[in-house]
């Protein structure tokens, strides 16, 4: 049997590991498209404050961990797949057949259609590559704008600033991250990014660029608003999506990423589906949808790989969750942050010093949460949305005080308590 | 190492917060905790000073053992003059608010002036804030602790407040930390609420290094064996102080509806033994479990709950939870001495004196005071609001602690404490007190020692400044007759050098009943950097308590002070060991100011301080 | 047999002997804030409960991180933290349904309980025997993995029924 893993993300890395875990015998090809060894890109921003060298971004620490798993590894770019052959080409014109075949190709960065933002100068902050383009540039007092003040952007946003550059954030939105944070959340970060010095330009965005050759900064940037800024260097974090291109014709169906079904199959067979170009299940709504984090990808790819090997394995749905340093602001967001219908809320805030807890209950279950400075123990809210625990009592005092959620989580999760 | 070496200086007058290196010359002749802060103390204030008005200071100290791995370093002391007093007092508390204050980084924190608005103190490591308690003026200790602790977003701040008793100035409110410990005695609290300052909320987060490590868990790890192995603290484990109960009122020296009996015949239903008793209304037991302060490894704290059927809690659930339970002195002064006998309204009344902020021994011996007061006609419905302050009376004790823990009605005279409110209503006999402050649960007609030990005790009567009981009756380590004089004098200065350098270390006395000074001595040399020998730590035992008399010779008081109430020095104990004899205490203090190398009239003279190097 | 630490809240007094003891022993200060086992204090019915990571069979946090920071230590079956790879992203603290990693801002990375290399210092510490180490079979930590499985995406149903031969 010959396992093809297109991908050499975390989905694709830990379902090479898995497969080779419960199929001893078979051939497990992993094939990346960039020419790097696998590596994670969640470590970039690491790499690009000079934490870790590139090796420290590398998947796998053991250099000769897909040799010792017998796991070939290949970069290259896969083109086209042809269901009926079973067999893959690859940009070199050479084939590869499978058995069956994991889809895990992640997703690439995309660009609003601005005029002058096709500038090939102009980088997004999605690989290795451009992480080291980045970090050549950025020096003390550059001027860098950073399109973009998703969850992606908040966290490069601390490695660009780190570099001693100076900079600016354009951000559609009316405030920061506001696919993860309310407004009151998304907007304290946006303060305390101004307080470390960051310039933040929310509700707006870049209407056009300018490049300038006699005069520096390079570039003019005009915004919706009417603002005119410069920069020298502009970094486009304006989102990503599913990499599908290679699908053409293949007979699997995609709707904004590949569709799934709980097994992870797509609607071709032998062929499944990882990560962030997949539509996989969510655990709190039971619909299919592109998640796109590290914690969804590896719970793919391990899911995949068990139903490739044989192991029947519904996938429940996974938990949207993240978790963001923003300039040494620390928020997380989980399952259904911003509420249900006809569910109930507790809400603590203290603006002064940057902290919030937000708890979104159904009943007496909790199913959605945002927390701002929370370190410790912050795993329970993911437990206690996907355990569906119930709160009973547990509840009234979490609206009252929700910092008890430790309390409630050992007397509720873990029966601790007595009756 | 040991020493973080800083100290916080708060200035509330003028709103700063600053850092300052610790005099390490002092710390290397005090030690720390009560020792060290009673120098600042000395140095820092006039004694004379009123210990209300803001050039008072307050000082929150820690020792070098606080936070480390030695069983029971969980300690603090409070150091200022007293405002039940007017002497030094040091307050002593366990908890954990504590070592969070060393782990924040600090030996010590000194407070000065006074607030103009209502203030708490936010310590987060070097973050440290002055904050508005506009919300906190008028909420009880445990409701101050959960705000604090829910608007901080940290459920492991540790808070020490006062409850509204230090706010409406009761003269013996205290602070409390970690909802039912107390920084207990001569009012502190009272100090506290002076100065505005309703809360001191910690979170330390930077550890405490030893000097010795490698021979520091040694020492550390053997001490704990021996606390395991004796009798004296296992009992603590199971009964608490409580255990002591029915010994001490067996032996006839349990002071009885304020010091008119020496023995009560309720004591059974209101000692360690009656808290495992299963009630018939519930089914449950007063106790719950026993608890540790930070880092002890005996645990005798008392967690209690109060049968909801029972009369002072039937309409208030809020009181229906598990909480600190009775200590040995508070069952006594709220129980004994005020002839009632029913576990579960002293519960709620010990309940009541946490949560409010009150002394436990001087709000019962001060409750004890006006009942005499009242059965003897001195005073009448009129002047207590109608309360009916008839010894024995549970639902008085229950009315009168409320109103006590509010200031509110005939409570605002409780608050006066014993000595000013029987002077206030003419009789300042009934007052059972030395240097102002209410005995705790020993009488001394029958443990002779005990009578030097209150008398000369730099805080005022006191069982902590000197526990002669140890060997008077409990044999720890020798046995003496309780009845004789002899070798008191010496004992009681044994005694008060040994707490005085015990309490400079940061542990608890409570090991005591296990450990010589030697294993404290061992764990200081330990983990402290100089020369810390037995010698050492004895002669530190004597400075600090030289130290102490020099302040309060300096605050005016005289020997004059060093006497105990006339009813026992000259009414004979009824009953008990010591029936037929009174406080012997002239036969002893002669010779207790030559062994302390003082003059005829109580000053340690030029040649001991010297010797000292005071 | 592999060993577990038992936990046995109806023993303990919240003394934090082993808060200090697991700080002493990975850092050398006492120093609960940065303790990997944390007592809860329910104060309304006087318990204490010490709580720590279980070394859950799931290993959600193992599985979570980016770079292959977390490894399995194959004689105590401990997940452990590697802090010169860890790169302090926390996925890990948000993927552990359990909520025993915890993010150290003054190192930038995290703790986790690594069971001090099969010689827990928690255990050693405590007074009452709380918290003892024991064959894992004796812990009665069923329960909680019985619940964790409960936060489960896939693999115990795989370890329940596997229909092929399993590697290594
Ligand atoms: C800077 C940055 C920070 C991030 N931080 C976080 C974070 O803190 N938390 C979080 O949860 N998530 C974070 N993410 C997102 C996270 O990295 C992704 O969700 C995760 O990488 C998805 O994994 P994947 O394996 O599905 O895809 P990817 O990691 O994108 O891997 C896709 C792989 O497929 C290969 N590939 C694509 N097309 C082809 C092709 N045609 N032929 C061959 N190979 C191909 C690519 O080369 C790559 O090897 C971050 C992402 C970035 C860029
Ligand atoms: S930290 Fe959490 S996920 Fe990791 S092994 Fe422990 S319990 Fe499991
Ligand atoms: S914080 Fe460290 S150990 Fe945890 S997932 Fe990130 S890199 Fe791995």
């Amino acid at each position: 049997m010959k396992h093809v893993i297109v991908g050499a993300g975390p989905a694709g890395v830990v379902a090479s590991g898995i497969l080779r875990k419960l199929r001893a015998e078979d051939e497990i090809l992993l094939i990346g498209g960039e020419p790097e060894p696998p590596y994670s890109r969640m470590a970039i921003p690491y790499y690009l404050i000079g934490n870790v060298k590139e090796e420290g971004t590398y998947l796998k620490t053991d250099a000769d961990h897909y040799k010792k798993h017998r796991i070939d590894y290949l970069q290259a770019q896969v083109t086209k797949i042809d269901p009926k052959k079973k067999e893959l080409h690859l940009e070199s014109g050479k084939t590869a057949g499978y058995d069956k075949l994991l889809l895990a190709t992640g997703a690439f960065p995309i660009r609003p259609p601005v005029p002058g933002i096709e500038d090939p100068d102009i980088t997004g902050c999605w690989t290795l590559a451009d992480a080291r383009l980045i970090a050549k540039r950025c020096k003390k007092g550059t001027k860098v704008l950073q399109m973009g003040a998703g969850f992606i952007g908040c966290i490069i946003m601390e490695a660009i600033a780190a570099t001693g550059v100076e900079l600016t954030i354009v951000e559609m939105g009316d405030r920061m991250v506001p696919r993860m944070m309310n407004e009151t959340c998304g907007n304290l970060i946006k303060r305390w990014c101004e307080k470390k010095g960051i310039t933040v330009h929310t509700s707006t965005q870049v209407t056009k660029i300018e490049k300038r050759k006699d005069k520096k900064p390079r570039y003019l940037i005009h915004t919706k608003d009417g603002q005119q800024l410069e920069a020298d260097l502009i970094i486009a974090s304006t989102g990503v999506a599913p990499a599908l291109d290679y699908l053409k014709g293949s007979g699997v169906e995609t709707d904004g990423g590949i569709l799934i079904n709980e097994h992870m199959e797509t609607s071709v067979a032998d062929i499944y589906a990882a990560g962030d170009c997949a539509k996989g299940r969510d655990f709190s709504t039971g619909g299919y949808e592109v998640q796109a984090i590290q914690p969804t990808a590896t719970e793919h790819g391990r899911i995949a790989a068990q139903n490739m090997a044989g192991v029947q394995t519904p996938h429940p749905g996974s938990l949207n969750m993240n978790v963001l340093d923003t300039v040494g602001l620390i928020s997380s967001s989980f399952g259904q942050w911003m509420g249900v219908e006809g569910g109930d809320h507790a809400e603590l805030l203290d603006e002064e010093n940057f902290r919030y807890l937000r708890l979104e209950f159904k009943d007496d279950v909790l199913v959605g949460a945002q927390a701002l400075g929370l370190t410790q123990h912050v795993g329970v809210l993911r437990g206690l949305i996907q355990t569906e625990t119930h709160l009973g009592p547990w509840k009234e005092k979490l609206k009252s005080d929700p910092t008890q959620l430790m309390s409630a989580y050992l007397a509720k999760a873990q029966a601790q308590t007595l009756p | 190492m040991t020493w973080h070496r800083k100290i916080l200086r708060v200035n509330l007058t003028k709103g700063t917060c600053e850092t300052e290196p610790l005099n390490m010359e002092w710390a290397k002749l005090y030690l720390g905790s009560r020792g060290l802060a009673s120098k600042y103390l000395y140095e820092e204030i006039d004694p004379k000073v009123d210990p209300i008005a803001p050039d008072n200071k307050l000082i929150l100290a820690t020792g070098p053992l606080t936070g480390t791995s030695a069983s029971t370093s969980g300690r603090y002391v409070a150091v200022t003059k007293g405002a039940l007093t007017g002497a030094i007092a040091c307050s002593n508390s366990g908890g954990f608010f504590g070592a969070e204050l060393k782990f924040a980084g600090y030996d010590m924190l000194i407070l000065e002036g006074r607030a103009k608005e209502p203030v708490y103190l936010m310590i987060n490591d070097d973050d440290v804030r002055i904050l508005p308690a506009d919300k906190l003026w008028g909420k009880s200790v445990w409701e101050t602790e959960e705000w604090i602790k829910k608007t901080h977003q940290d459920p492991l701040i540790r808070v020490a407040s006062i409850g509204v008793a230090g706010e409406t100035g009761s003269k013996y409110a205290c602070i409390v930390n970690d909802l039912h410990r107390a920084a207990g005695r001569s009012g502190v609290g009272t100090v506290m609420g002076s100065k505005n300052l309703k809360a001191v909320a910690v979170r330390g987060t930077t550890g405490v290094k030893v000097e010795n490590p490698r021979e520091f868990m040694q020492v550390a790890q053997a001490t704990k064996t021996d606390l395991k192995e004796s009798a004296f603290t296992n009992g603590l484990t199971q009964y608490g102080t409580q255990g002591v109960t029915s010994v001490i009122n067996a032996t006839g020296i349990y002071p009885t509806r304020n010091h008119q009996q020496v023995q009560f015949e309720g004591a059974d239903k209101i000692g360690g033994e009656a808290m495992f008793e299963v009630r018939e209304t519930d089914g449950r037991t007063n106790m719950v479990r026993n608890s540790a302060c930070f880092g002890c490894t005996i645990a005798c704290g008392r967690v209690s709950v109060i049968d909801p059927n029972h009369f002072s809690v039937k309409d208030k659930p809020q009181y229906h939870n598990a909480s600190g339970g009775l200590e040995y002195e508070s069952s006594w002064a709220m129980g004994g001495d005020c002839g009632i006998d029913d576990l579960e309204a002293l519960t709620y009344a010990n309940f009541i004196c946490n949560e409010q902020g009150m002394d436990t021994i001087s709000f019962g011996a001060s409750l004890a005071a006006a009942m005499e007061l009242y059965e003897r006609g001195y005073i009448t419905d009129k002047e207590t609001g109608g309360l009916k302050l008839k010894f024995g009376s549970a639902e008085a004790l229950v009315e009168a602690v409320e109103l006590a823990g509010k200031g509110e009605g005939f409570g605002k005279d409780l608050g006066l404490g014993s000595k000013l409110l029987c002077e206030k209503y003419g009789h300042p006999e009934v007052a059972m007190t030395v240097k102002g402050q209410e005995f705790a649960a020993y009488d001394p007609r029958g443990a002779q020692g005990m009578s030097l030990a209150y008398a000369t005790s730099n805080r005022g009567a006191c069982h902590l400044r000197g526990y002669t009981i140890a060997v008077e009756i409990f044999g720890v380590g020798t046995k003496l007759d309780p009845l004789t004089t002899e070798g008191k004098a010496e004992i009681t200065k044994l005694a008060q050098d040994t707490t005085s350098a015990v309490d400079s270390t940061g542990l608890c006395m409570f090991p005591n009943f296990a450990w010589t000074l030697d294993q404290y001595q061992q764990l200081v040399q330990a983990d402290s950097e100089g020369d810390w020998s037995m010698e050492k730590m004895m002669e530190l035992g004597e400075r600090v308590w030289n130290l102490e008399r020099l302040f309060n010779n300096k605050a005016g008081l005289t020997t004059a002070d060093d006497t105990l109430p006339k009813r026992l020095l000259e009414t004979p104990a009824e009953t008990g060991v010591g029936k037929g004899l009174v406080a012997l205490l002239d036969k002893m203090l002669p010779e207790y100011y030559e062994l302390r190398g003082w003059t005829p009239d109580g000053q340690p003279s030029n040649d001991t301080i010297k010797r000292l190097n005071v | 047999m592999q060993k577990s630490l038992n936990i046995d809240p109806n023993k303990c007094t919240g003394c934090l002997q082993c808060e200090m003891a697991c700080a002493y022993e990975l850092e050398g200060s006492f120093n609960p804030a940065h303790s990997r086992i944390k007592i809860f204090h329910f104060e309304e019915q006087g318990r204490f409960v010490p709580y720590t990571c279980t070394q859950c069979a799931e290993a959600w946090c193992l599985h979570a991180c980016p770079v292959d920071a977390i490894k399995m230590d194959a004689t105590t079956g401990a997940k452990v933290v590697d802090e010169a790879t860890c790169v302090g992203c926390k996925v890990c603290t948000i993927a552990c349904p359990f909520g025993t990693v915890n993010y150290n801002q003054s190192s930038g990375k995290v703790i986790k309980c690594d069971l001090c290399g099969g010689d827990p210092a928690c255990a050693k510490a405590c007074p009452t025997e709380a918290i003892t180490y024991v064959d894992a079979n004796w812990t009665g930590l069923d329960k909680m993995r019985e619940w964790a499985a409960k936060t489960d995406t896939g693999t115990t149903t795989a370890a329940a029924k596997p229909s092929a031969p399993a590697g290594h």
